[in-house]
């Protein structure tokens, strides 16, 4: 039986995750001077122990190929990141349905997956939020730009965010510091952009430029997806939780998996299930209201396996939308061998996490696209630390031995450019996942299986990325690697861009959707949703900073409702 | 140029932070600037190779990245097969049919052949299309090609490697510039200048 009594203390909010969604409620929820508890299933941090920043390779000596030279053979981890997790965790599993594919990334340790994010952060734009009302597509979000704009607002100046004020529809602006300049290989690119029509402008990051808030600004190491020791870049760890521990107002407990939340008879939620990772003792501890920020589909996990007498099909889930809408970026690449690098004196490009510069959509107004909606381009290259696999590519090509193949591999060191789309995904009745019945995980939690297809919207788009980015890239003067695989082979598979939203979508109407347009349960009052879940629709802004918006807003509304005595 | 910060500048600075918002301590800042070296003390002992694996292994490897002795090669190879069922099958097996080809063509196992005669066998197996008119090298050149892969991993991930390659990077800068001269020298190049 689960422990758990009468006399136990009731917690006022129980925030279900610490990624950028749980991470910007307690931080917002403790400014306003209430008390919160988190249930994190993975451990505590320590940046100094678990982030590999500046670590060279050869520290390891396996050197990042795995002890049992997983890389080797497809599989793997990158034994550098800032992740405890990844697409596969021991004991944890999930299923794809016949015919689906889809990866899940999860990430267990405070912070989650803001510890090694790219630190891209982009706004959506006005249309964004209206999909069905600009080409009968979709559904429309039940709130607009102007609603969440002074939230996005609220998370840059709090977070801060290196850019550009640019005034593209497509790219809002927002509240910035100034960004680093452009690396060679993107100065390349903005110029080939320049003569094609593309705009090509600088990345919005968030990584400091400036000091704020008490943190110092980047050294510019390109390590991000390590984790930042200095936390010169967002985490929520570091940024968010760690300062609101500080006030003594937070309750953290670490390697607690939610397993299910337990309502009364008014259908109000009065307690969290949670197994203890270490002793695997159930626990229930309760609570007046619960916030949902364990990743979309983690949320729609939790949700679907709180079955009751009163709630059937899960809780907050009459609509059947619950897990429903599943969607994720849409990725492609092509990389290109640029001449006009070959012999360039080498020198330090790490620069900040990603990319310096991108391309924001281009083509909003044009008409008769075969595609209703766009995508954003994303550029790499330089002279980066060497890694496993690094000179796989090389090898190949050139085979041979001895001097001339070390020749070949220096002649070859940053001369590639690779552009990457990220694009926009509409949601479809096949794409969602779903409790598997006959699976449960090593804390004896039902698990997910996942449904998971593109339509022609996504492979059209995915033909333009390919023409567009070989142009661009032929515009330096590049030769574009032939890649001869049909389109569908060329999109990432599902879940693998690590952008899952939907599965717990906002609406006004409680038939077609779980939340309000605060994220709170159309059903049970005390319950909100504060990750990528809500998203109504999968808009080719990385999703990060529209969650912190999101939760931001939530955490108000929720103090303000918990004041006038609502929740 | 970026100004190089120096330690000393660094702590200092993070000290200074972690004055105002308590929250980076000085043990973090250490870490920053922590340096590991992979210095070998110890001789080392094969865990998945006997002694003459061990001595062929070790040529093949220097013979394909000159300096993959000092970037441990050998030891990231033998680790990696020492728990990997699979590395240790390809090896063994390669192994054996190389001192197999070595033995038809020298009457001697590859590493007891004079250079000249070795140079003679990996100008065969280190190309693909040699598959097609030898045959009987399929195995070798395919070994050789996993062989190649793991050096050239094995020796640019090494501090010597790294050294070699030119990588400037992985330090802590006060700002980010592009030096002028790679600009111009791309842009001109590009003729997007």
């Amino acid at each position: 039986m689960p422990q758990g009594h009468q006399s136990t203390p009731i917690h006022d909010v129980v925030i279900i995750g610490t990624g950028a969604g749980g991470g910007t409620v307690t931080q917002v929820l403790v400014q306003l001077g209430l008390k919160v508890t988190i249930l994190e299933a993975g451990p505590m941090l320590n940046p100094a122990r678990d982030y590999k920043e500046h670590m060279w390779p050869y520290a390891l000596d396996h050197r990042g190929a795995g002890p049992d030279g997983a890389a080797y053979f497809g599989g793997g981890s990158n034994y550098f990141g800032a992740h405890a997790g990844g697409y596969q965790i021991p004991g944890e599993p999930y299923t794809a349905a016949p015919g689906s594919q889809f990866r899940w990334f999860r990430s267990r340790i405070t912070g989650g997956r803001t510890n090694h994010f790219g630190r891209i952060f982009f706004r959506c734009s006005d249309y964004d939020f209206k999909p069905y009302s600009n080409d009968g597509l979709g559904t429309d979000w039940p709130i607009s730009y102007e609603d969440l704009s002074p939230y996005y607002d609220k998370a840059e100046s709090f977070i801060g965010v290196a850019g550009t004020t640019e005034g593209l529809r497509s790219a809002p602006d927002g509240i910035f510091q100034e960004p680093p300049p452009p690396r060679v290989h993107e100065a390349l690119i903005q110029g080939s952009c320049r003569n094609l029509g593309i705009p090509c402008i600088p990345a919005r990051m968030a990584v400091l430029t400036k000091p704020h808030n008490g943190r110092a600004p980047c050294h510019y190491c390109g390590q991000c997806s390590r984790g930042c020791v200095t936390a010169a870049n967002y985490s929520s760890s570091q940024v968010q939780i760690f300062p609101a521990m500080e006030t003594g107002r937070v309750t953290l407990i670490n390697d607690a998996m939610a397993r299910e939340l337990i309502t009364d008879d008014s259908g109000a939620i009065t307690a969290v299930s949670y197994v203890d990772k270490v002793t695997r003792a159930e626990k229930q501890i309760r609570c007046r209201s619960v916030v949902l920020a364990a990743s979309a589909a983690e949320s729609a996990r939790l949700l679907l396996n709180s079955k009751s007498s009163q709630h059937e099909n899960g809780l907050s889930n009459s609509s059947g939308t619950v897990g429903r809408f599943l969607t994720d970026s849409i990725a492609t690449s092509v990389r290109a061998y640029v001449p006009a690098l070959d012999g360039m004196p080498i020198h330090n490009t790490d620069g900040t996490a990603a990319y310096h510069m991108y391309a924001p959509w281009w083509e909003l107004s044009k008409p008769n696209k075969d595609f209703p909606r766009g995508y954003h381009i994303e550029i790499r290259g330089g002279y980066d630390m060497p890694r496993v696999g690094a000179f796989n590519d090389l090898c190949r090509r050139n085979q041979g031995y001895g001097q001339s193949l070390k020749d070949a591999i220096k002649k070859d060191y940053g001369t590639w450019i690779s552009l990457n789309g990220r694009g926009e995904m509409i949601p479809n009745a096949d794409s969602f996942c779903e409790i598997d019945t006959n699976s449960v995980d090593q804390w004896g939690i039902p698990t997910l299986r996942f449904h998971f297809k593109h339509s022609e919207h996504e492979f059209k788009m995915v033909e333009h990325m390919q023409q567009h980015f070989t142009a661009i890239l032929e515009g330096t003067g590049g030769t574009v690697e032939p890649d001869s695989r049909p389109t569908a082979d060329k999109i990432s598979t599902g879940g693998s861009v690590t952008h899952e939203t939907g599965t717990v979508r906002m609406g006004d109407d409680p038939a077609t959707s779980a939340l309000n347009k605060y994220c709170q349960s159309h059903e049970v009052r005390n319950l909100f949703v504060a990750d990528a879940g809500p998203f109504v629709s999968h808009p080719e802004k990385n999703p990060t900073l529209t969650i912190c918006a999101l939760a931001w807003r939530t955490a108000e509304y929720l103090a303000e409702e918990m004041r006038k005595g609502n929740v | 140029m970026a100004a190089l910060i120096n330690r000393r500048e660094l702590l200092v600075q993070i000290a200074g932070i972690a004055a105002v918002s308590g929250s980076v301590g000085t043990a973090k800042a250490e870490h920053v600037h922590r340096e590991i070296t992979a210095a070998q003390v110890e001789p080392y002992t094969a865990k998945a190779f006997n002694a003459h694996e061990e001595k062929t292994l070790r040529a093949l490897c220097e013979r394909i990245v000159p300096g993959a002795t000092e970037g441990g090669a050998f030891e990231y190879i033998d680790l990696l097969s020492s728990n990997s069922d699979r590395l240790a099958a390809i090896y063994h097996g390669g192994l054996a049919s190389l001192d197999h080809e070595s033995v038809e063509r020298t009457t001697a196992l590859f590493v007891d052949t004079k250079p000249a005669e070795q140079t003679a066998l990996l100008d065969l197996i280190a190309f693909r299309e040699n598959a097609d008119t030898h045959p009987d090298l399929g195995p070798c050149i395919r070994f050789f090609d996993w062989v190649r892969r793991m050096t050239v991993d094995a020796y640019y991930t090494s501090a010597a490697g790294i050294r070699d390659i030119g990588f400037k990077g992985n330090g802590a800068l006060a700002e980010f510039t592009v030096p002028q001269e790679a600009l111009d020298y791309a842009l001109q190049r590009s003729g997007l200048s």
